[in-house]
């Protein structure tokens, strides 16, 4: 398990390395002359150059490369060019606030999706379930910054109790963590269900019920327990996703976080900082499929890492 | 009367649907049986017939919609359609038990082979969690598996399909039930493995004084387990006989069709054959036949057999028989 864990860590060196040349090249490919962006409009030539000379935009490709991996070993991610301050710092500054709004959502989703679609597996065809699946259509197909939107609207505005944008206190979390969580709690709920629908009707509930077994301990221990795969499977991907920032909620609550930083930086075309941000991004995704392969083995026993 | 002769299960007027999309499915129409004290009672009959129907409907382990039961089923005299959940969750695992045909899935995947035996041992007995277990260890040791404190700790995934049929048996007899129900309990294994775990039923079935309801399509393991046999067909008793009497003069054209119309009495090897000889196949549940619901595919078929269904003709003790030309 151990060694599993190491071997798995290794392996994570050449996927990052992977992911820094394909961004490196993928992003100089983009239309548009970072110089350019960040000369303005009225500068002239001779200004472009000078700064694309400040950014290194001048040498050839694989040297700029060669530059940018040696630094990157040292853990340097150079500094971005709209703002001048080192990537890292930035991206220091932002991270927090995007793994408290992921971890929270996530957390909701699953304090909420996983009993929802339990209830509505196990009681199917009822107003109960009705109401989950509804709800859950509902949560999915609504758009998040309408939904965003109509929240600030009734809690900001009419109600007054929760702040409409921002960070500071555990009151500005609200908002936009439920926002980001209704599409994910829907997503799981309606997941979970099926799964459980499936998993009550294998051959083992009905051997679980044959022995007299209370219908909660069938449903939680022996069905839950099965259904649990599928459901940490999902859990992980949504979770590694939300890590990557959501740019829409973090727009409509002005929440500095790192989707939004992303946009901003691809729009100005400041590539240090898209780097350094979706390498970051990269790092925990591997990191989230890390845990949820190991958890997986925790749940399942005929999963063994060694 | 000797406490032999008192009935454990008596099933009358079993009626069991299940209301589809298509409309409604009569699995088990008017079924009548009785099991007594320690015997083995063969549910014989082609697939789709109703026989785990049945079974299912004794423990009520059918949902309900779709399923609907009727008819008076009663266990030591207590009317199991008529108590409450809480009631017949006290009768399963405990007064009665199942085992079920695929042990590749009736064993939960994800908990050991102990704990599926010790829940329900720690649940009816009120056992604690260390004797459940040690009762759990024990139960394996009599199914003859062999290591058992250290196959209590696998899961089920580690076991092959005999040994899975055996802990599945281990955990049945755990609370020591007056009546199992084996719902084909060897048809998913090998020749060999089969035998072993007929022997092991039979051994353990006069250690525990416990009475099986055995249900199979394989005549020879009737001829070989069962002291009185009912066969189905279509969702009705079409017949009924000591084992003996059944294999010697069956009455029901069905039965003679099952038994490859000569049946030879002491030859084992021939009464194993299997369910191929009767032309044509079970009719569907929702296209049972006028008449006689065998008519379409009985050689002996006459006028009176299409238009009117028979009843049963009772020609003895534990004799019966649904046929017209027997009446
Ligand atoms: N849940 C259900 N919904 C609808 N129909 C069902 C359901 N369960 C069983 N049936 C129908 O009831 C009939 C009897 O089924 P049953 O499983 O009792 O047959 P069986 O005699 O045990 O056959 P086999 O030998 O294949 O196990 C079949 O026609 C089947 O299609
Ligand atoms: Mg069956």
């Amino acid at each position: 398990m151990f060694q599993y864990v190491i071997k798995r860590l290794v392996f994570t060196i050449p996927v990052l390395i992977g992911i820094s040349l394909l961004l490196f090249f993928m992003l100089r490919m983009l239309p548009g002359d970072p110089a350019q962006v960040l000369a303005g409009q009225m500068a002239t030539p001779e200004e472009v150059e000078n700064i694309r000379r400040q950014l290194g935009l001048d040498r050839p490709i694989h040297v700029q490369y060669a530059v940018f991996f040696s630094r990157l070993v040292q853990f340097d991610l150079g500094r971005s060019a709209r703002t001048q301050n080192p990537v890292t710092r930035e991206i220091w500054a932002r991270l927090p606030n995007t793994v408290l709004l992921a971890v929270v959502a996530i957390t909701l989703a699953c304090l909420f999706g996983i009993p929802a679609g339990i209830v509505s597996a196990v009681r199917p065809y009822t107003w109960m379930d009705y109401l989950v699946t509804s709800a859950a259509l509902f949560g999915i197909s609504m758009p998040v910054f309408w939904l965003g939107l109509m929240l600030v609207v009734v809690f900001s505005i009419l109600l007054q109790w929760l702040p409409a944008g921002g960070t500071g206190s555990w009151k500005h979390v609200i908002l936009p963590s439920v926002t980001l969580a209704s599409f994910v709690i829907a997503f799981i709920a309606r997941m979970t269900r099926s799964t459980m629908m499936e998993v009550l009707s294998q051959d083992y509930t009905t051997t679980a019920r044959s022995k007299g077994l209370k219908e909660e301990v069938v449903i939680v221990k022996h069905a839950l327990k099965n259904a649990l795969i599928p459901i940490i499977t999902v859990v992980g991907l949504q979770f590694g996703l939300l890590l990557g920032g959501a740019v829409l909620t973090e727009t409509v609550f002005a929440w500095p976080g790192l989707g939004r930083l992303i946009v901003d930086s691809i729009l100005a075309r400041d590539y240090p900082m898209i780097q350094g941000a979706i390498l970051v991004f990269g790092l925990l995704y591997i990191f989230v499929n890390l845990v949820t392969d190991l958890l997986y083995a925790c749940v399942d026993p005929r999963i063994r890492y060694d | 009367m000797k406490e032999q002769d008192k009935p454990l299960l008596t099933i009358e007027g079993l009626h069991t649907c299940f209301h589809t999309l298509d409309g409604i499915v009569n699995a088990v129409d008017g079924v009548d049986m009785v099991v007594y004290r320690g015997e083995t009672l063969g549910l014989v009959g082609e697939s789709g017939c109703g026989k785990s129907v049945t079974a299912l409907s004794v423990l009520r382990l059918l949902a309900c919609p779709p399923a609907e039961i009727q008819g008076a089923i009663h266990f030591q005299g207590v009317d199991l359609l008529g108590l409450d959940r809480e009631g017949i969750r006290r009768i399963r695992g405990n007064a009665i038990s199942m085992i079920f045909q695929e042990p590749m899935t009736s064993l939960n995947p994800v908990l050991t082979i102990g704990e599926q035996i010790a829940e329900s041992v720690r649940l009816h007995q009120n056992l604690s969690g260390k004797e459940a277990w040690r009762w759990a260890e024990t139960m394996l040791e009599m199914v003859q598996i062999p290591g058992p404190k250290q196959r209590a700790k696998d899961y089920p995934h580690k076991l092959s399909g005999g040994m899975r049929q055996r802990a599945m048996i281990a955990m049945a007899l755990s609370c020591n039930p007056q009546l199992i129900f084996a719902d084909e309990p060897t048809t998913a294994l090998d020749v060999t493995i089969q035998a072993q775990i007929l022997n092991l039923m039979q051994d353990l079935k006069q250690e525990f004084h416990t009475s099986i309801v055995l249900i199979t399509h394989d005549l020879g393991v009737i001829a070989e387990m069962a002291s009185r046999v009912i066969v189905m067909y279509a969702g009705q008793v079409v017949e009924e006989a000591p084992v003996r009497e059944l294999f010697k003069n069956p009455r029901h054209p069905y039965t003679q069709g099952l038994l490859g119309s000569v049946p030879v009495i002491g030859k084992k090897a021939k009464m194993g054959r299997r369910l191929q000889e009767i032309p044509g196949v079970v009719p569907g549940p929702l296209e049972t036949p006028g008449g006689c619901r065998f008519h379409p595919r009985c050689p002996k078929v006459a006028d009176l057999c299409r238009r009117e269904a028979p009843l049963e003709t009772v020609l003895g003790e534990h004799r019966r028989v649904r046929c017209w030309l027997a009446a």
